[in-house]
């Protein structure tokens, strides 16, 4: 861990806007990536910003968290000419990259849910991974109370980040993962001023 | 004005019992087997020891309330779904005699609303249904006041017996089924609370003010409803973790209705305790509204029955 952290300080300190071209002003921008934990895999990341114009400004790992599935979120703060940044996002997304979130807020929407059921006899960690990819959210965290036991009927809350703006289509494609594996799920109340 | 009144429950007697009060004279009452009707005004003490002490409420037929001099028809039988009758009729009936009718029953207007606004558009008489969503909390004449185009949702507690049982469950980290007893105990919950919690009653009441919004279009098959009944305690814990709790929430708007158990900020105005109900209205230029207060109850429903009979124009 602490190699890898130097390795990303060296690169920060690198003057990445050497070879940027700009036309004009800059802009702060946070992208928030996931990385699968495997060395020397943060670094492969941030390649594709340097090479397309984007300087560097910070990176932290969110409170060293670790995703259900085993991956690291991962923020990235840069300044990049408006112009260059959907390259450097597409950059990234070719070179493999899990970018979650992109664009110049720093939070996307956070929602919490809570499921209900026979979570673990209903393959827990599948659930998760139908989550993350058919609603395009993120898990940050999950917190399970299982009172009676895995085999009977336990509730977990899962904190999710999700873009702007796609919080209503995220629930809708978590109600009916929730139906396809007879849970209950809690949603929040997004709308009003609850 | 004269009012002719069905049904003598929690709700009949109280409108009974307060129609004096709010300047209003009763002709008649009627309950499922007799009525008592009296064009000078009935003996309402008398009738209501007969009702209370199980004797029969009348020496008339039923049907004779139909018959008398009324100018306002009280519709406080049992709801019933799909076809809505018999309240559905006896509003029919009050309306093709060119009368006015306040509905406390919510199957009409529920599962019928277009073809009650077509035959109150045929009548002299109009219809009025305060008592149908939220108790004594003024919600339809709030939307009505703020004119419905401006109002975009409406959301809210609507059901007293499931918000008792989830501030229960929450407050004391105990199991549905023993809290839903205990409720039964206290007579929040009835013998049978299949309608409480499984959202049947609240969307009734959210379908009534779908209909209200957008002019008719919903009924209670049109809505999406999910109960509480699999909302185990360690739901409510997780819930509280996060600052937040799980309440019985509906929603209302143009295009649709949905009743669920959702997550709500624990301090925040939904959340509200016990027995109350809470309305949010969500308005094109004014913000939310909010008022809360007691969704049930007789004295409580009377009196949004008697208001309504207060804003009816003369025959
Ligand atoms: N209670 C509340 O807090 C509340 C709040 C809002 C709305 N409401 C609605 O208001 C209505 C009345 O509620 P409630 O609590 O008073 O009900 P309730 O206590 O069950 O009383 C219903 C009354 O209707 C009578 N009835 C049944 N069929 C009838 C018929 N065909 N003709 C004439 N009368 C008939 C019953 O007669 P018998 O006495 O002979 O059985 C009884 O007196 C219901 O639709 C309810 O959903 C109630």
């Amino acid at each position: 861990m602490d190699a890898r952290k130097q390795e990303v300080t060296a690169m920060v300190d690198k003057p990445a806007e050497e070879d940027a071209e700009t036309d004009g002003g800059v802009r702060a921008y946070t992208v928030r990536l996931e990385l699968v934990d495997e060395p020397g895999e943060l670094l492969r990341t941030l390649e594709p910003i340097a090479d397309n114009g984007g300087n560097l400004l910070s990176i932290h790992h969110e409170r060293g968290n670790i995703t259900p599935r085993g991956h690291i979120p991962v923020e990235v703060d840069l300044e990049c000419p408006p112009e260059r940044f959907d390259g450097i996002v597409d950059a990234l997304r070719d070179a493999g990259v899990n970018v979650i979130q992109a664009g110049a807020e720093h939070y996307g929407e956070e929602v919490n849910v809570v499921l209900v059921g026979d979570l673990v006899e209903n393959d827990l960690s599948d659930t998760l991974s139908r989550i993350e990819g058919e609603a395009s959210a993120v898990v940050r965290d999950l917190s399970l109370s299982a009172p009676d036991g895995t085999e009977a009927v336990s509730s977990a809350r899962i904190r999710l980040a999700i873009d702007s703006g796609r919080s209503d289509a995220a629930l809708e494609a978590i109600r009916s993962i929730g139906s396809d594996k007879e849970l209950t799920v809690v949603e929040p109340l997004l709308g009003g001023e609850a | 004005m004269r009012l002719a009144i069905l049904g003598a429950g929690d709700v009949g007697r109280s409108v009974a019992d307060l129609a004096g009060e709010y300047g209003h004279d009763v002709v008649a009452l009627a309950d499922s087997t007799t009525a008592t009707v009296d064009p000078g005004g009935i003996d309402i003490d008398g009738a209501l020891e007969r009702k209370v002490g199980g004797d029969a409420l009348g020496s008339s037929d039923h049907d004779a309330v139909f018959e008398s001099d009324y100018d306002v028809l009280v519709e406080a039988t049992p709801t019933t779904l799909d076809d809505a009758e018999p309240g559905f009729s006896h509003v029919k009936r009050a309306l093709e005699a060119d009368r006015h009718v306040v509905l406390a029953n919510k199957g009409p207007v529920a599962e019928r609303y277009e073809e009650l606004r077509a035959l109150e558009a045929d009548s002299a008489g109009s219809i009025r249904f305060e008592a149908t969503v939220g108790g004594a909390i003024p919600v339809l004449s709030t939307i009505e006041d703020s004119t419905p185009q401006a109002v975009t949702a409406v959301r809210g507690v609507l059901n007293g017996t499931a918000n008792f049982i989830l501030t229960r469950m929450a407050a004391e980290g105990l199991d549905y089924e023993h809290v839903l007893a205990e409720a039964q105990d206290l007579g929040v919950a009835e013998a049978d609370p299949t309608f409480d919690v499984d959202g049947t009653d609240a969307a009734l009441k959210f379908v009534i003010l779908a209909n209200v919004l957008a002019d008719g279009g919903f009924a209670l098959e049109d809505a999406t409803v999910e109960g509480i009944q699999s909302i185990p305690g360690s739901a409510l814990d997780l819930a509280a973790e996060d600052g937040r709790t799980i309440r019985l929430i509906g929603e209302a708007t143009r295009d649709g209705v949905r009743v669920g158990p959702r997550l709500v900020p624990e301090n925040g105005a939904l959340a509200v305790t016990g027995t109350r109900n809470i309305v949010q209205i969500e308005t094109r230029n004014a913000g939310s509204l909010h008022s809360s207060g007691r969704g049930a109850g007789g004295p409580e429903t009377a009196t949004a029955v008697l208001s309504d009979v207060g804003r009816l124009p003369p025959l």
